[in-house]
């Protein structure tokens, strides 16, 4: 078995990165591993503290598409940083209702006090300030986060300043209503989709007065909705399918089993699990651009491209690849077949590393 | 502050909100013993067609924006098609004014779980995804707990309770992206492409993610579906109105005394809202208002009595949308406030379409000469003819959304507008903002 390779750009965080890669790929249906590029990007942020142009190729080489690809995913989402962040960010929002409620002063108060301006990082490394657009807490308007925690609600040009001077102090006040803070780049480690790692940390946080409003208000008031009752029958005009299969016992019957069936049937014993609800494999082999072509000039037996329309396909060296070019079908586009069989076999080596 | 009439209480509708007042609630132990899990368990006994069409019995009506009937939007997906189906649930909350997803998946995430849980079961799928919007670290952290649990006791993964049903539920960030609310962008997005919308047709349920038949739907929606299957369709109809069914969370926001969160059935007015969070602020007097959120036309103090349901506020001449209430008074420019959101669109536009790309480009521009005080009469209408522009020319709705509040505060405050061209009112932006704006 050959070890996955990457260049020399990507190694270093290949090294470090590559087998909470394989958890992120590992979620997405087979084949499917390019949905994993958004978590992957935010892993990265979690060394880098940005994407970086390593991050960028380590992505790309995860996935066996181009830098290209993923540089443009990459710029464009705002929570990937293209230049090194500081320790917190501090995002203020500054969309209508936060603004006219003060949330533009607070900004202007904390882009003097800490001399620097959107999407800046103040010399010692602590703070990179952002204007933030809505940030959905308009009831308690107006917010500042640090690392995207809810930490300074109805916010003043005080309080906020005093958030930002505890901070660069080296401290870490409690969020109002988030969890403790933690760094920027711990805080991408669970974008990338992972648990907080923190004991007890998923339990921090209560809920605020408005969240709570008008709930309370009918608590107070004795208000309930009448008439719920929990066992209130469900109209049945067929047998469900687990009646169905308890009827004929041993067959596989009714719709859900048979869909069970034909999914197992069609995947692999190794990574039965990560081939759930992958029925077939016809059917969803396009990316969309190629779709968006096709839409447009349905008669078009290739879409316009720039660029060589031979198809190239590289050779399959693993089981994984050769499997994963069987089952796709070139997509007539020039496109080596499936586009991420990399990301495929990185799993399946992944797999087989843990035997 | 006064006390709201009995009668007014009495709209209060607390269904979904009610286990947010149990600060445990998003553990599955507190969840199980207030009532949590208990609709799975009805739902896994019915055949997933009785399913659809409880739902559809419910009249349920899509929670995101749009209100499309959610028994009918599952009812699309072709079965036995031999294809994976797929359930996406929008949780890229971002829709300026909007909050009530972010705090129903902090305090209560395993509403939403159960409800995907049932929900995919319905239209045959095995696979979930909850694409939340990446700056809700919180609430996403609470919502990947609550699917640990999950799986951990037997409701997620192979052969839920028993019934021969699987499910992979995977929960996954974005990244910044308000585009990304937007269903088919969604889609782009967690396929692992930029996120900017699709050409319709083909529609999700045919060809959605990975062009297999998806159902998107919204938190709320979904987070709906197992009371709907505990209470049954009756019960849920005998809140809000006979077309807009059950209950709704109001996001009330800006120059009240109480901002928050209040569930009440379809159909409570603005005035009965006010009313509720304790009248407006002192010293403000109701003067704009959005229905719910930036994308929807403003409403103005004449339309206080309209009834928030998707019928009464498309006869006010707006959408209900996500009944995001942003409350404004006679302290607040509506020019000022149109500005700001369209800087949001210009910001969030993708870039797909020219409509929305170059028109949100120069209507920005245009308000920021207006609020320099450097405006002229022919900018307003500009302004008009660029947002009409705009208006059902765009690929997706954020142009529609960004055209919204420019014709609707040209329709009513045309004087405020006139008030910065004329000099009456002092600017409100500084020649420096105004770089590259001739």
């Amino acid at each position: 078995m050959t070890t996955t390779e990457f260049t020399p750009a990507a190694a270093p965080l290949a090294e470090k990165l590559l087998g909470s890669a394989r958890e992120i790929l590992a979620r997405y249906p087979a084949g499917r591993e390019r949905s994993a590029l958004l978590p992957l990007l935010h892993l990265v942020q979690t060394e880098e503290g940005h994407v970086s142009p390593a991050g960028v190729a380590f992505c790309a080489e995860v996935l066996g598409i181009n830098k290209a690809q993923v540089g443009a995913v990459a710029t464009f989402y705002t929570m990937y940083k293209r230049r090194p962040t500081g320790e917190y960010l501090v995002s203020v929002c500054t969309n209508t209702l936060c603004n006219v409620l003060g949330g533009q002063e607070v900004y202007d108060t904390l882009t003097e006090h800490l001399g620097v301006g959107h999407d800046e990082t103040t010399p010692d490394g602590r703070i990179t300030l952002e204007h933030a657009e809505c940030l959905a807490a308009c009831d308690y308007a107006p917010v500042v986060t640090v690392n995207y925690d809810f930490t300074v609600d109805q916010a003043t040009p005080e309080s906020a300043v005093a958030l930002v001077d505890s901070l660069t102090a080296g401290e870490r006040p409690t969020p109002a209503r988030g969890a403790r803070i933690c760094s920027l780049k711990e805080m991408q480690y669970q974008l990338a989709g992972f648990a907080d790692p923190r004991e007890g940390a998923v339990g921090d946080g209560v809920a605020g007065a408005p969240t709570l409003r008008g709930v309370r208000l009918a608590e107070q008031h004795g208000i309930a909705v009448a008439g719920f009752d929990p066992d209130t029958p469900i109209t049945k005009t067929k047998p469900s399918p687990r009646e169905e299969s308890a009827e004929k016992p041993g067959k596989v019957a009714g719709v859900v089993q048979a869909a069970t069936a034909a999914v197992k049937a069609v995947a692999g014993k190794v990574e039965e699990r990560r081939h759930a609800g992958r029925t077939t494999d016809t059917g969803d082999v396009k990316d969309p651009e190629v779709r968006t072509a096709e839409q447009r000039n349905p008669t078009m037996a290739t879409p316009d491209r720039t660029g060589t329309t031979e198809a190239t396909q590289p050779p399959a060296e693993t089981p994984a690849e050769r499997a994963g070019v069987a089952a796709n079908a070139p997509a007539g586009d020039g496109k080596p077949a499936g586009d991420s069989t990399r990301g495929e076999s990185i799993v399946s080596q992944g797999t087989e590393e843990q035997k | 502050m006064t006390q709201p009439r009995p009668e007014v209480l009495q709209k209060l509708t607390p269904v979904l909100t009610k286990r947010w007042l149990s600060p445990d609630a998003w553990q599955i132990g507190v969840y199980e013993r207030l009532d949590g899990y208990q609709a799975v368990r009805k739902a896994l006994d019915v055949h997933p067609d009785d399913l659809i069409q409880l739902i559809k019995d419910s009249g349920l009506r899509g929670r995101g924006g749009a209100g499309f009937p959610t028994g009918l939007k599952w009812g699309f997906i072709p079965q036995g098609d031999g294809k994976p189906h797929y359930l996406v649930i929008n949780a890229d909350e971002g829709e300026p004014g909007t909050c009530k997803d972010l705090p129903l998946m902090t305090y209560d995430p395993h509403s939403l779980v159960e409800g995907a849980i049932i929900a995919s079961y319905a239209i045959r799928a095995n696979r979930a995804f909850i694409y939340i919007r990446g700056e809700a670290v919180h609430a996403a952290r609470r919502l990947r707990n609550a699917v640990k649990e999950a799986y951990a006791a037997g409701y997620l993964g192979e052969n839920i309770l028993g019934s021969g049903f699987d499910l992979e539920l995977v929960v996954h960030s974005g990244a910044g992206a308000y585009i990304c609310g937007e269903e088919t962008a969604l889609l782009d997005s967690l396929e692992g492409f930029r996120g900017q919308p699709r050409l319709r047709p083909p529609f999700p349920a045919i060809a959605g993610l990975y062009a297999s038949p998806t159902v998107v739907n919204n938190v709320g929606t979904i987070a709906s579906v197992p009371y709907i299957v505990l209470g049954g369709a009756d019960w849920w109809k005998s809140m809000g109105t006979e077309k807009s069914a059950g209950p709704m969370i109001y996001s009330l926001s800006g120059r009240v005394v109480n901002p928050g969160q209040y569930e009440c059935g379809l159909g409570i007015t603005l005035r009965e809202l006010i009313e509720l969070a304790g009248g407006m602020q002192p010293g403000h007097n109701l003067k704009f208002w959005t229905p719910g959120g930036s994308s929807t036309p403003l409403l103005t103090a004449e339309h206080i009595d309209t009834a928030m349901d998707f019928e009464g506020v498309a006869a006010a001449g707006s959408i209900l949308g996500t009944t995001a209430m942003q409350i404004f008074s006679d302290q607040d420019c509506p020019v000022y406030n149109t500005w700001r959101w369209l800087e949001f669109y210009h910001h969030e536009s993708c870039g797909k379409c020219t409509p929305c790309r170059e028109g949100n480009y120069w209507m920005v521009r245009t308000y920021r000469r207006i609020l320099a005080g450097h405006g002229t009469v022919a900018d307003l209408d500009t302004l008009q003819d660029t947002a009409d522009n705009i208006f059902g020319r765009s690929f997706c709705g954020l142009g529609d959304g960004a055209a919204t509040p420019v014709v609707s505060t040209l329709k009513w405050f045309r004087d405020d507008y006139l008030g910065y061209i004329e000099g009456r009112t002092a600017p409100r932006l500084s020649e420096k903002s105004l770089v590259g704006a001739h």
